[in-house]
Formats: C-alpha cells, structure tokens, sequence
C-alpha cells in the first residue's frame, strides 16, 4: 500500500518535471541549439551528397541574382543619363549666325525652356574633331558639313515622356529647324526594355525558386527514408513529432544557408570575371561607369530567401512523409 | 497502473486479436503474459504503449484513460513506460552509451544528468564497460541488456517486454529475468509477455494466460 502511494506522488512528480523541462526557455534554446549542430554533423558527415545538393540550390540562387544584379547595374548606368533630359536642335544649313542667335532668344522666352545653349557649327565641327579623331578626314573637307545646333533643357516641370515629347513637337515645327531630337528616346526605350528584363528575371526567380523548394523537398525525404529505423525507434521511446521534425527542419536551413553561400561566390565570381572587359568598354565610350557586384542589403534578401526556401521545403517534405512513419 | 476494461482490439480487415480482455495490474507488480504466438501478448502490450489503439473497451494507464487519447499527447504517457522488444530495436550507427541515452535526450536532460543516468543504468546491467562500443559488436545477450537500460534509463513506472528471452539460451534468460526482478524490486511495475513456460515456472510471479484474444487465467487483477 505504501509501496503504491510513493509510486503515485512519483508520477506527479515525474509529470510536472517534464513540464517544466519542456516550458524553460532556456532548456529550449539549448536543445535547438544542440539540434541544429547535430543537423550541421550530419550534413559534414556526408560531405560530397551535402555539397551537390548545396550547389543545385546555389545555382539556382546565383542565378536570378546575378540577373538581377546585372539589370540593376543596366539601371544605373540608363539613370546617369535621366537628369538630364534635352534637346538638340539641329538648325538648317542656311541659318545665319546672328539669326541663330536670335532664335535662341527667342527660345529663352518659353515657358517650358530652362535654358538654350548655342553651338555654331564650328564648334560643333571642333568637339566632333577631339571626341571621334577624325581630324584628317576632316581637314581634307572643304567646308563644314555640320550644322549649329541649340541645345535646350527644358523647365522644371517639363522633363516628362509628353511634355518633353510635345516641345519636340514644337521645336520641330519651327521654320529654322532642320530637325529637332529628344536626346533621351533611347534612354526611355532601354528603361522600358529593362522594366520587361525585370518582370523576366522576377519569373526565371519564382521558378527557380520553385527549383529550390523540390530539391530541398526530395533530400528530405530520401533523408526521411534513411533514417526511418531511427526515427520509428525514437517514436517508440516518447518523441514528440515536434521532436523529430526538428533535426529535418534544420538540415533544411543549413541547405539554405549553404546554397545562399555558394551562390553569393558565384556571383562574385562571375562578377569579377566581367568587371575587366566592361571597364574596357565603359573606357572606349568616355565613362567611368563600373560594375557593382552584390549589395550587402542583397546579400541579407539572399540569404534570409536560402534559409526560407531550405525550411520551407523541408517542412513539406517533414509534412508529407513523417506522419507515415509510426511504430507497429 | 495498467487496467483493462472489456477491450477489444480488432485489425483492420476484421481479424480479432483480443476480445473482451479485462485485467488489472497494480503500481509495483509483476506479471508474466503467456499463450501460443498468435494469442494477442503483442497486441496486448502495444495496446498499452498506444502503437495500436484499442477498439472497443476502455484502457487506463498510470490512471489515466488512455482509450480515446489524441495522438499529439501519446509521447507523453510512452515516456512512463520502458519498452523491450525481442529484436531490441537497438540503433546500429551510434555507440552503446547514445542508445541509451536516447530518452534522456527526448525528454530534454541536460548534458551532465544524462552522462550520470546512462552510466548508472549501464552500471545495472553489466555493461559499463563497453559505452563506446557499437551495438553490432556485442553478443545477442549483451544487446538485450542494452535495450533494457535504454528502458529505464529516464526511471518509467512501468517495463512492458516482449519476449525479451526469445533469442537467448536459458541461462542468459534466467539473467534477464534477474534483472527485472531487480527493478521490480525498487517499485517498478512490470508486465513480460514471454511463452518460454519453463522459465516461468522458476520465477514465483502471477501469470496471465491469453488464448485467441482471450483471457484463460481465473484471476486478472495482480496486485
């Protein structure tokens, strides 16, 4: 009798210990802790199947961040120009000196004009001669072929695709004028080329993504599998699923961080590779344009993206195929 | 602490392994379950460690009923009882001494307790020599002494074994029972299902016959 009253107490003793063992904070971080590190010592202990998995996933970051990486750098290099939205207008060859001058006068008075820049043909001829070399075939010409040109910034508030599109509009319909350019078309049409780009890369991204999410998903459960002995066993003895989850969860995250990792070097790398030849060309076209690689912000957006892809998959996978396995 | 009213437990396809089972074992017994293989000792027990759930009847353990429990508290009530399988269940890719520190580490020991636990438990069964060995090194015997450890390692009230015996010789046998004998002694309730009756018959403890499902035994409350 007695023998079974101690009995009783233990066991209520017995409960509230493991309460209290599973409410402690500080019991909980321990055990995630030795979880993850144990995650970690699995993954090392089968290092080449880790490192093709961590690559797969690393590829498929690299390469919707390089893209992006590339566009952004496009980006830049477009928006150097959009501050500075002008005109050319080309004068015809008959207008007199004087004459142009006063058109740019007259110019001047516009609302929609800043400011008006004249450029006489001889300084147009000069600046072509210094920026292009061209300076002995244009010696042997007679006589100038280019034409004055005025050079106009619009107003503060006319800068935009149709307010600027309509003083073109306007200048072009003016009797002196052989032909006046909205030197920034071009710039509109890459940014709008750039906008598509963008949405490509955000699809190539879901995608790949998607990539990530099924190859995590599938090492998982192969992982499930292998173990499945163990993970009955310790079914048997009083895990939780919570428990048992936990170890699968982590592997997933690591895979994450991995894969982020890697594909943060290839990009790097990649990056370093480019950086010389578009120096070069950036040179050949009298810009100090050079690329810029991988953001830290980016670098963050690329990682917390591993980490959540690694345990998202996993939790699908661990969803999926751990119920199935219960002891009998 | 085990209490079987009225249980039944039929298998999905219609096979009815155990019919209108009632029996009572009380905190600090010990029993032997016997029958021919096939008469439901396994089912019995699995019923009590909720690997099978029963259909019909209602079962309480640790007082407790356990008949309609939710899966997500099962872990909870196995953590009470230490089970021994004939085939161990033993986990070949790590040592002696992480085997049975398993249940240590589910339910969430620090790192000290666990090394102090395992090492007394291993002490108990003869086995403290060889923590660092891997279970596929050691004989049949020897397995099954650490399979028990693992049992109650994290002190359950109650040790269900499943023909414990089933692959050793008498005298090893007679070992095994020793040291459930020594457990029971120290207030742990323990139900062996085992159809080696000439062992049995050596040791002086109640035993419950079961035959097609059914209990054959007069008396099915053991105290």
């Amino acid at each position: 009798m007695n023998r079974r009253h101690g009995n009783r107490q233990r066991s209520r003793f017995a409960w509230q210990e493991s309460l209290r063992r599973t409410l402690s904070p500080r019991i909980w971080l321990r055990r995630h802790a030795q979880v993850s590190l144990e995650s970690l010592g699995r993954l090392s202990r089968n290092r080449v199947a880790s490192l093709m998995t961590a690559a797969v996933i690393g590829i498929a970051l690299a390469l919707p961040a390089g893209l992006y990486v590339l566009l952004d750098n496009l980006h830049r290099l477009s928006g150097s120009w959009d501050g500075q939205a002008g005109l050319s207008v080309f004068l015809k060859q008959e207008i007199s000196e004087p004459a142009a001058q006063q058109l740019a006068g007259t110019l001047q008075e516009w609302p929609e004009v800043a400011n008006v820049t004249f450029v006489t043909a001889a300084e147009a001829l000069n600046e072509f001669t210094r920026h292009t070399g061209f300076a002995d075939v244009i010696g042997s010409l007679d006589e100038n072929p280019l034409p004055a040109v005025l050079l106009v910034t619009p107003a503060a508030g006319n800068t935009g695709p149709v307010a600027a599109s309509a003083l073109q509009q306007r200048l072009q319909d003016l009797p002196q004028t052989d032909q006046a350019q909205l030197d920034l078309q071009w710039v509109q049409r890459l940014s709008a080329i750039l906008a598509i780009a963008k949405r490509a890369v955000l699809i190539i991204s879901c995608l790949l993504a998607l990539a990530v999410l099924l190859v995590v998903g599938n090492t998982i459960r192969l992982e499930i599998q292998n173990r499945r002995e163990e993970i009955v066993v310790t079914k048997l003895i009083g895990a939780t699923n919570g428990f048992v989850r936990r170890p699968f969860l982590y592997s997933g995250i690591w895979y994450g961080i991995f894969g982020a990792s890697i594909a943060w070097l290839m990009v790097e790398i990649g990056f370093f590779i480019l950086a010389g030849p578009v120096q070069r060309l950036a040179g050949l076209y009298q810009s100090d344009f050079s690329l810029e690689t991988l953001p830290v912000l980016l670098l963050f957006v690329l990682l917390a993206g591993g980490i959540a892809l690694g345990l998202l998959g996993s939790w699908l996978a661990v969803g999926r195929h751990l119920d199935d396995v219960e002891p009998a | 602490m085990i209490r079987f009213d009225n249980v039944s437990k039929r298998y999905p396809g219609g096979f009815e392994a155990l019919s209108n089972v009632s029996l009572e074992l009380d905190y600090g017994a010990m029993a032997f379950l016997t029958g021919h293989s096939g008469a439901g000792k396994s089912t019995l027990l699995k019923l009590i460690a909720l690997i099978e759930r029963i259909t019909r009847g209602q079962l309480y353990v640790d007082g407790q009923n356990v008949s309609r429990i939710s899966k997500r508290r099962i872990p909870y009530i196995r953590r009470k009882i230490g089970f021994i399988f004939q085939d161990h269940h033993l986990l070949f890719d790590r040592t002696v001494f992480d085997n049975v520190a398993l249940p240590l580490v589910i339910a969430g020991y620090r790192h000290q307790e666990i090394g102090r636990r395992v090492r007394a438990a291993l002490d108990k069964v003869g086995l403290l020599s060889k923590e660092r060995l891997y279970p596929i090194t050691l004989s049949g015997g020897e397995q099954q002494r650490v399979g028990i450890a693992r049992a109650v390692v994290n002190k359950p009230m109650l040790l269900l074994a499943d023909e414990p015996t089933g692959n050793l010789d008498p005298e090893l046998s007679l070992e095994i029972m020793g040291l459930f004998e020594l457990f029971n002694r120290v207030g742990v309730s323990v139900l062996i299902a085992s159809h080696d009756i000439a062992l049995i018959e050596q040791l002086d403890h109640p035993v419950i016959g079961l035959e097609h499902g059914r209990i054959t035994t007069p008396a099915a409350a053991i105290a």
